[in-house]
């Protein structure tokens, strides 16, 4: 079985891409957009739709896409319209507390009856770190003309993961009571402090939020750098990885295992596509888009051609022992979409390489296999009692 | 204000036909307090996002304004502990309204973010994405907490002196409206043909040189759908009705008779011409919670029932212990206050607001009132936390929320049910047919902004030709 997400970015990932017929350029900052781009992962059973975010812009060139929407805000906006797919936007962590992004996604699992999860990215560049207060506070290495250290940044990223689990669980599954008799609404035992103080931060907690329904969301993080493939490997769910073909994703998939220990994340290879019916077609819309606005190479494997090609390329993946799946980035949207749930997710079901989509939408977590966690506050049931024990 | 029908004089001035004013309605989420009765056999879920839609779409059959979410950073604490008596707990606010938008078509949606442990660069382009995911529906509850119990949840503590709060405020709304302004209105060209996304030289860099915010970036969006977002601000003290003067497009507050109100509503628009504003540029919309009955008797009955639901045993000394500053075993919710003066440097309550300044004097007033009225504690709590409220027949507080409109004691009402997530249900069904009725209430939506829906100007931008426009606030 092969792990299938898609990634969602404005008109698509080119930076030209909104030139093309069918693109609705006028339209990329209305809800209608990007609910229809949603909609159509939803009909393609996508384990996961992914909302890229940063804090700077894409481009300053007046030719190329700019501006961006909140990624929390456009899944939180797409979730009562969608029934099954995962919702996961990005969070940087650089720049945003802790505290407000564990509410924040807790919440999208809330409004999403648990398809939520959260993919966390820092923020490297001095344009973004200007438009911070804080950045002005003396923070060593946050400030608004320091080139700030990638490790430092990714170590915060770690942090911040390990903050956000806590805080996902500083409420036990049954702390809200409800009890008439003793005039209590919540059993305040089963409510935690979290008392992280990390290098960056500190955060006292509980949240503010209640545990989400999946206990604890989904965590992605793109393994790209070596801080951030340390950081994937150890603490993400699904990592993302970034090659230029199939034998590099597999390398790089390996040293993401080795790193992960006994951990086992999902690493899905991210899938650049350009999907037309005819393979030159494709080429030639590929080249239209690099002549509106080149210098934009690859980032990953890129396919431009036909759904029966996107079809192979997926087999192949799910033929290899060392990948689980791939992160469709359409080039152009939703012409390279479209597709993927009339042909593309068909195909691969017709090969046993994804599942139907019948029956009662699954949890994000459920989707990779993960169980519904205890509660690491929590005490489990069958353990011997011991006295002096709760906080 | 009266709490019950037969205190109103409904003689009073009144507007009638074309000057007759509309109310403006909204509809609080039942919230983190005592006024939300979790005890009543038919109380839903404070978490599940239908108790959200279902309140929402409520309001948005009876035509309201908007929605309106409260917000606390921190779980509020008694004598070191967690609150656990009132509700306890909510999800963020934010992702509820965006998902909110998705099931409603032209209700405002109003959120309250805190200016203190908030990012003004985050802030602008969060409200400004609402803005745009809703069509024009966003409207923003500034507020400035600034205490270092709710700074333990955040890395700079509690940074901010008390009495710079709303200096900071001010710098922030500055700043995020600076933002909102980056892309001039024909920034966005979107000329295929031509290949011009945005035109660079449309969208300033924003620059804020203020005290406490200090930050420069060009917005990451186009001009949200309103210009900007709405905005609220709560706050009663001298220095909360100035800051909503100069920058707030409508005032939260509470206040009790219909007199106090008029004196309100005449001092903070009074306000506005110092700043350049008119007096329907600020709209001042008191909380108010309401209980309808099929008599007067019958709603006195049932707001009777609602008020010793809200206050059980347990709240009544927890309220009186808040007052006194610290805990006393062993007092009797049925019977006296104690014996002993409050503490009045002490306090056991964090987490919310403490509305009293001298708990000496306002012992001594209950005391006064526990001797005329022979009330026991509970007693007592239930009437000195009385809030602003409607209790009647539907004519009744069709004919006295239209009284407050029409004598300028305010421009309507944010409605807090007490009963999630039904509370709201009896009020749209029952009052607002006759506020109609009356001319008082819209019978359909007339446009599609919340700004259209208030009467409130879209402000003008203030990034002139693509300078740098300065979003530090005077």
């Amino acid at each position: 079985m092969l792990h299938l997400a898609i990634e969602l970015d404005g008109a698509g990932r080119h930076p030209a891409a909104w030139r093309l017929p069918g693109a609705d350029p006028a339209g990329l900052f209305s809800a209608a957009h990007h609910v229809r781009l949603a909609q159509l992962a939803d009909a393609a059973d996508a384990d996961l739709v992914v909302h890229p975010d940063a804090f700077a812009d894409r481009s300053s060139s007046d030719g190329e896409q700019r501006g961006r929407l909140d990624a929390v805000a456009l899944a939180s906006r797409v979730a009562p319209l969608t029934t099954r797919a995962g919702l996961v936007p990005v969070v940087t962590t650089t720049w945003t507390e802790p505290f407000h992004t564990a509410k924040a996604i807790a919440t999208l699992d809330i409004v999403s009856g648990g398809r939520a999860g959260v993919q966390l990215d820092v923020s490297r560049t001095a344009q973004e770190a200007r438009a911070f207060v804080r950045s002005g506070t003396g923070e060593p290495g946050r400030g608004a003309d320091e080139a700030p250290d990638p490790d430092d940044l990714w170590d915060e990223a770690a942090d911040t993961v390990g903050a956000l689990r806590l805080l996902w669980d500083s409420w036990e599954d049954d702390a809200v009571v409800r009890d008439v008799a003793t005039g209590r609404y919540v059993d305040r035992d089963k409510l935690h402090h979290v008392d992280v103080v990390a290098r960056r931060f500190s955060v006292r907690g509980p949240s503010i939020t209640p545990r989400p329904p999946q206990g604890q969301p989904l965590v992605v993080v793109a393994a790209g750098d070596g801080p951030s493939l340390r950081v994937a490997a150890r603490h993400a769910d699904v990592v993302r990885v970034a090659a230029p073909d199939l034998p590099a994703a597999a390398d790089l998939a390996r040293r993401v295992r080795r790193e992960a220990g006994d951990r086992r994340p999902a690493v899905l290879l991210d899938v650049e596509v350009l999907l037309r019916r005819e393979r030159a077609r494709a080429a030639e819309v590929l080249d239209r888009l690099e002549g509106w606005a080149p210098g934009h190479p690859a980032r990953s494997l890129r396919l431009a051609g036909t759904p029966a090609d996107l079809v192979a390329l997926l087999a192949g993946i799910a033929a290899g022992a060392d990948l689980d799946g791939a992160v469709l980035v359409p080039l152009d949207l939703p012409a390279s979409l479209e597709p993927v749930a009339a042909e593309v997710v068909p195909a691969l079901r017709g090969r046993g390489l994804r599942p139907g989509a019948a029956g009662p939408a699954p949890a994000l977590r459920e989707r990779f296999g993960l169980p519904r966690p205890a509660n690491r506050f929590a005490t489990p049931v069958d353990a011997p009692s011991t006295s002096g024990a709760t906080a | 204000m009266s709490t019950t029908p037969s205190g109103t004089d409904l003689t009073a001035p009144r507007r009638e036909g074309r000057h007759r004013k509309r109310v403006h309605l909204g509809a609080h989420f039942p919230g983190v307090n005592s006024t939300t009765v979790w005890r009543d056999p038919r109380a839903g879920s404070q978490t599940d996002f239908s108790s959200f839609a279902h309140v929402a779409r409520t309001a948005e059959r009876g035509l309201m304004d908007f929605f309106f979410l409260a917000e606390g950073l921190r779980l509020r604490e008694h004598r070191g502990r967690i609150v656990d008596l009132d509700v306890v707990g909510r999800p963020d606010t934010l992702p509820v309204l965006n998902a909110l938008a998705a099931v409603t078509t032209h209700l405002g949606l109003a959120g309250t973010l805190n200016t203190t442990f908030n990012e003004p660069f985050e802030l602008a382009r969060q409200l400004a994405t609402l803005d745009h995911l809703s069509g024009g529906r966003a409207a923003w509850n500034v507020v400035t907490s600034s205490d270092a119990f709710t700074g333990e949840n955040f890395r700079r503590g509690g940074y901010l002196a008390h009495e710079d709060r709303y200096a900071r405020a001010r710098e922030v709304v500055g700043a995020v409206r600076g933002w909102w302004d980056s892309w001039a209105d024909d920034a966005l060209v979107a000329d295929a043909a031509a290949g011009t996304f945005v035109r660079a030289d449309r969208v300033a860099e924003v620059a804020a040189r203020g005290e406490h915010v200090r930050a420069r970036a060009r917005g990451l969006l186009p001009r949200p759908p309103q210009g900007h977002p709405v905005l609220f601000q709560a706050g009663d003290s001298p220095q909360g009705r100035e800051t909503a003067a100069a920058l707030a497009d409508a005032v939260f507050t509470v206040h009790g008779t219909l007199e106090a109100g008029q004196a309100f509503t005449a001092d903070v628009k009074g306000r506005l011409a110092a700043h350049g504003r008119r007096p329907e540029d600020l709209k001042v919309l008191p909380g108010a919670t309401f209980v309808l009955g099929d008599t007067p008797a019958d709603a006195l009955e049932r707001a009777r029932e609602t008020r010793f639901l809200q206050v059980g045993p347990e709240q009544a000394v927890a309220h009186v212990e808040a007052l006194w500053g610290r805990e006393l075993p062993g007092l009797d919710p049925d019977g006296p206050l104690p014996a002993s003066d409050p503490d009045p440097a002490a306090t056991v309550t964090r987490g919310r607001v403490r509305h009293t300044t001298d708990p000496v004097a306002t012992a001594q007033r209950w005391r006064q009132l526990q001797a005329e009225h022979g009330w026991s504690v509970r007693e007592l709590v239930v009437e000195v936390t009385q809030r602003q409220q409607f209790v009647g027949t539907p004519e009744q507080v069709a004919a006295e929320i239209d009284l407050y409109v029409q004598a300028d004691a305010c421009d309507g009402f944010i409605l807090i049910p007490s009963l999630t997530p039904t509370g709201l249900d009896e009020f749209v069904d029952r009052v607002v047919p006759l506020l109609q009725e009356r001319g008082a209430h819209r019978t359909a939506y007339e446009g599609p902004t919340l700004r259209h829906h208030l009467g409130l100007p879209v402000p003008a931008a203030r990034t002139v030709d693509g300078e740098a426009a300065d979003g530090e606030q005077r």
